[in-house]
């Protein structure tokens, strides 16, 4: 599935025109409920956190969700992911285990690094998922080697490198862009624009707030899409990876997101009003998206309450565990420094 | 009065090179700008060109003649009006030096700042090493290489045996090597595999990351350390930590190289030691030799070695020659310090060039009567603290030698350690000798005070004999 290189204009960032591809009803359905259980563990982690189970920084996805699943959806087995510290979304979609993800966030034996990584350093080699990297900009980098390493073995496989509006600021991303252009590497830059770099708004921090056009010096084919909307996400990736998977390099995608909370639990993001948060969660919500098409489409209540009814289920079951397991052995303390 | 053209250096650290050909012959009028000569050290080829305008009276040193010492008049012009019956007056006062430039195509533009060139030529080795290395097996043949051979050999050796080994970083391909360390590397392995980058460290480093992540075994040259500084968040924060941080799951198998510390007249910013910096990051391995064959070896362990692996070189050692095992697979271990010499009265403790000083210390201190026990760390961490203590059991002396600055350094650390496991053996404090805490001058006499001397070293170990 060869995307014919005039499709895509070098030039400038490209909004996606029209309406996305309708989704089947399986993927409606797929999508929906990936996209509800990183909203209900996000929303349970934010719980946790309150009730000081969950210590340090942590960052969530709650409003964000189309993204990362509408890119999965376009990925195969054997693709690489790596994003920033605001994970815990990634992490789901990419098939890690809530129990596993809970616990760590907790901090305990279970986590997926046995508790000495935290909400910010989370691996799964299984399910190639690469971190969860606490320092803004560094996964850009790290990103554009994974898809190295695949140019080097001459596999076809392609990395996701997700960062956000403000990491798209950091010196080490051009650098990485131009290497990846460069040597025509396999990576998709996902740019998850949520409008706010911590507290500063796109329109205070950057000169360009068109993030498909970052690309331009270096003639990286870049494109603006409607990060609320899974279906868009998901056809944007299709059109990326099959760039990459083509041996044409590097792809961004800018993802026009929101995030609903702080950039981390202990921000009360006084710099915005309520009524803008209301305003996106009204009007663009990404998984009441998905429910009203659904619903359009006759599929019953019931059958959309027993997808919520599952995900809460496996969410509460990961609190529980997370509350359960126990901490590291004190011997952790010495382990994994070397191997 | 005929002017005197003398040996250019072509380098920092040249101190002598080979006269190629002579492109003009005695009698031709020579123009400011003119092609005179070609030189050649043992990792370039420069032209000479004449400043000055006249005819080249007489060549003093014919083409064809290696190791001629930098500043050695090479030819001689005379001057409008001027003949050759004066050719036998004195050396014209104050000759102005000829400018150089590069022959090679090869070359490509780097930021300035950064010295593309750099021949240290072949000078003898270190000194004489009083115990055979443990590693190597009596009677086996040993080669002689400079240290920058050593290492290429390394890479090459270790290319060869692993298909997921690849060099990168700048000028490390078609240019061979801003020091030439990685010469004929891409005519062996190709483009895949030995790989330039752009002047982009900080993501060039985590590009070698990334892919080390995903289990390739990348060695990342630095053309110095130096600019390691723009990548140090990749080293330390990606590379170091994310063992521990994933819980294990997820390595680092990396190579972090190129040269440290001081060269010559490069001033403050080119010319720091990080010795101290990486050596106090856990997660980490950091490695500082000064001999070919440790070089050699410790390169090839650092490249197998499944951890990231900071591995400091010393521009000004490059051009040095020593005995190298002629062993299918010689690999040090990394963490063991070497005893270079033995001795009951004083323990010196240095590595990398801080064992020039130590070494000649030695030598002097033994004419005094001094018998110094000399100790090549060659890794910084993790650090051989037993051979350490061991030996000032014995001394009950000790004096630590390092470039590096004083405050919280290597040798700060290495006298810490022997005060909490020998407190009680020791005769005296313990003292270091350090490059001093300014940073590094240009002018030649400020740079000679700035790092640490063989009388510094000297003084320093018979301060802690009492003599």
């Amino acid at each position: 599935m060869a995307v014919p290189k005039k499709s895509v204009d070098k030039e400038s960032g490209q909004k996606a025109s029209g309406s996305p591809p309708e989704f089947t009803k399986a993927q409606e359905l797929a999508a929906l409920r990936d996209m509800l259980l990183i909203r209900r563990f996000e929303e349970k982690a934010g719980q946790l956190y309150g009730m000081g189970a969950i210590g340090g920084f942590c960052h969530l996805y709650i409003g964000q969700e189309a993204v990362v699943v509408g890119m999965q959806m376009a990925l195969k087995k054997g693709d690489q992911v790596i994003t920033g510290y605001r994970d815990h979304g990634h992490m789901l979609a990419c098939g890690m285990e809530a129990n596993g993800v809970m616990a760590e966030l907790t901090g305990r034996r279970g986590g997926y690094s046995k508790g000495k990584g935290g909400s910010m350093h989370m691996f799964s080699m299984e399910k190639n998922f690469y971190g969860g990297h606490g320092i803004v900009g560094a996964q850009v980098s790290l990103g554009t080697g994974l898809a190295f390493a695949n140019r080097y073995r001459g596999n076809d496989f392609v990395s996701v490198a997700y960062f956000g509006d403000g990491a798209s600021n950091q010196g080490q991303v051009y650098e990485s862009f131009n290497m990846a252009e460069l040597w025509k590497l396999p990576v998709i830059y996902v740019i998850e624009n949520n409008r706010y770099a911590m507290g500063t708004s796109v329109t205070r921090s950057s000169a360009q707030t068109d993030f498909s056009k970052r690309g331009i010096s270096f003639n990286i084919p870049g494109k603006q899409i409607d990060g609320m909307d899974v279906r868009a996400v998901k056809a944007a990736g299709d059109e990326a990876v099959a760039w990459c998977r083509g041996g044409n390099g590097p792809f961004i995608l800018e993802m026009q997101t929101y995030r609903y909370r702080g950039h981390s639990m202990s921000d009360p993001a006084k710099y915005r009003t309520r009524e803008e948060v209301e305003k996106i969660r009204t009007d663009q919500d990404p998984i009441e998206q998905v429910r009203n098409r659904l619903l359009a489409a006759k599929v019953s209540e019931q059958e959309l309450k027993a997808i919520d009814a599952e995900v809460r289920e496996i969410v509460n079951a990961s609190a529980d565990f997370a509350q359960r397991d126990p901490e590291p052995d004190p011997f952790e303390l010495w382990t994994d420094v070397y191997r | 009065m005929p002017i005197q053209v003398l040996m250019p250096a072509l380098s920092p650290t040249m101190e002598k090179g080979n006269l190629a050909k002579w492109l003009k012959k005695e009698g031709e009028t020579i123009k400011s700008g003119d092609v005179i000569a070609e030189i050649e050290t043992d990792k370039a080829t420069m032209e000479v060109e004449a400043t000055d305008e006249g005819t080249l009276g007489r060549i003093l040193i014919p083409e064809g003649t290696a190791d001629v010492a930098v500043n050695t008049p090479i030819a001689t012009i005379l001057a409008d009006g001027e003949s050759a019956a004066d050719l036998g007056k004195a050396p014209a006062a104050a000759p102005s030096p000829s400018v150089q430039k590069e022959v090679e195509e090869s070359r490509s533009p780097v930021g300035e700042g950064k010295p593309m060139i750099s021949a240290p030529p072949t000078r003898p080795g270190p000194a004489p090493v009083a115990e055979p290395d443990p590693e190597v097996p009596a009677g086996t043949e040993m080669i002689t290489q400079t240290i920058r051979e050593a290492l290429r050999d390394a890479m090459a050796e270790e290319m060869r045996r692993d298909g997921d080994v690849f060099v990168m970083g700048e000028e490390v391909a078609e240019y061979q090597g801003a020091y030439k360390v990685t010469q004929g590397l891409l005519q062996e392995f190709g483009a895949r595999r030995v790989i330039d980058t752009p002047i982009t460290e900080h993501g060039f480093a985590g590009v070698g990351v990334g892919a080390a992540m995903s289990g390739l075994k990348p060695i990342v040259e630095f053309m110095t350390f130096n600019f390691a500084m723009q990548a140090i968040d990749q080293i330390i924060n990606s590379a170091a930590k994310t063992l521990y941080m994933s819980g294990g799951q997820m390595g680092c198998s990396i190579v972090f190289r190129g040269p440290n510390g001081a060269a010559a007249r490069v001033a403050a910013q080119h010319s720091q030691d990080y010795s101290a910096w990486y050596s106090q990051i856990p997660g980490l391995k950091v490695i500082a030799p000064f001999s070919a064959a440790d070089y050699k070896g410790l390169l090839k362990a650092a490249i197998r070695d499944p951890n990231p692996v900071i591995f400091l070189e010393n521009e000004v050692l490059y051009g040095h020659t020593g005995e190298v095992p002629k062993l299918d697979d010689y690999v040090i271990p990394i963490g063991k310090a070497r005893i270079v010499r033995t001795g009951k009265d004083v323990t010196l403790i240095s590595w990398s060039n801080g064992m020039t000083y130590a070494l000649k210390a030695a030598d002097e201190l033994a004419k005094e009567g001094i018998e110094a026990e000399v100790i090549d760390l060659r890794t910084l961490r993790p650090m051989d603290t037993e051979t350490i203590i061991a030996s000032v059991k014995k001394t009950g002396r000790a004096v630590t030698v390092e470039e590096g600055w004083q405050q919280s350094g290597v040798g700060a650390e290495i006298a810490a350690r022997i005060m909490e496991h020998a407190f009680d053996y020791l005769d005296a404090p313990v003292a270091r000798v350090s490059g001093k805490d300014v940073p590094m001058p240009y002018a030649a006499n400020l740079e000679k005070l700035a790092l640490p001397t063989v009388a510094e070293v000297v003084a320093a170990a018979k301060a802690v004999s009492y003599r």
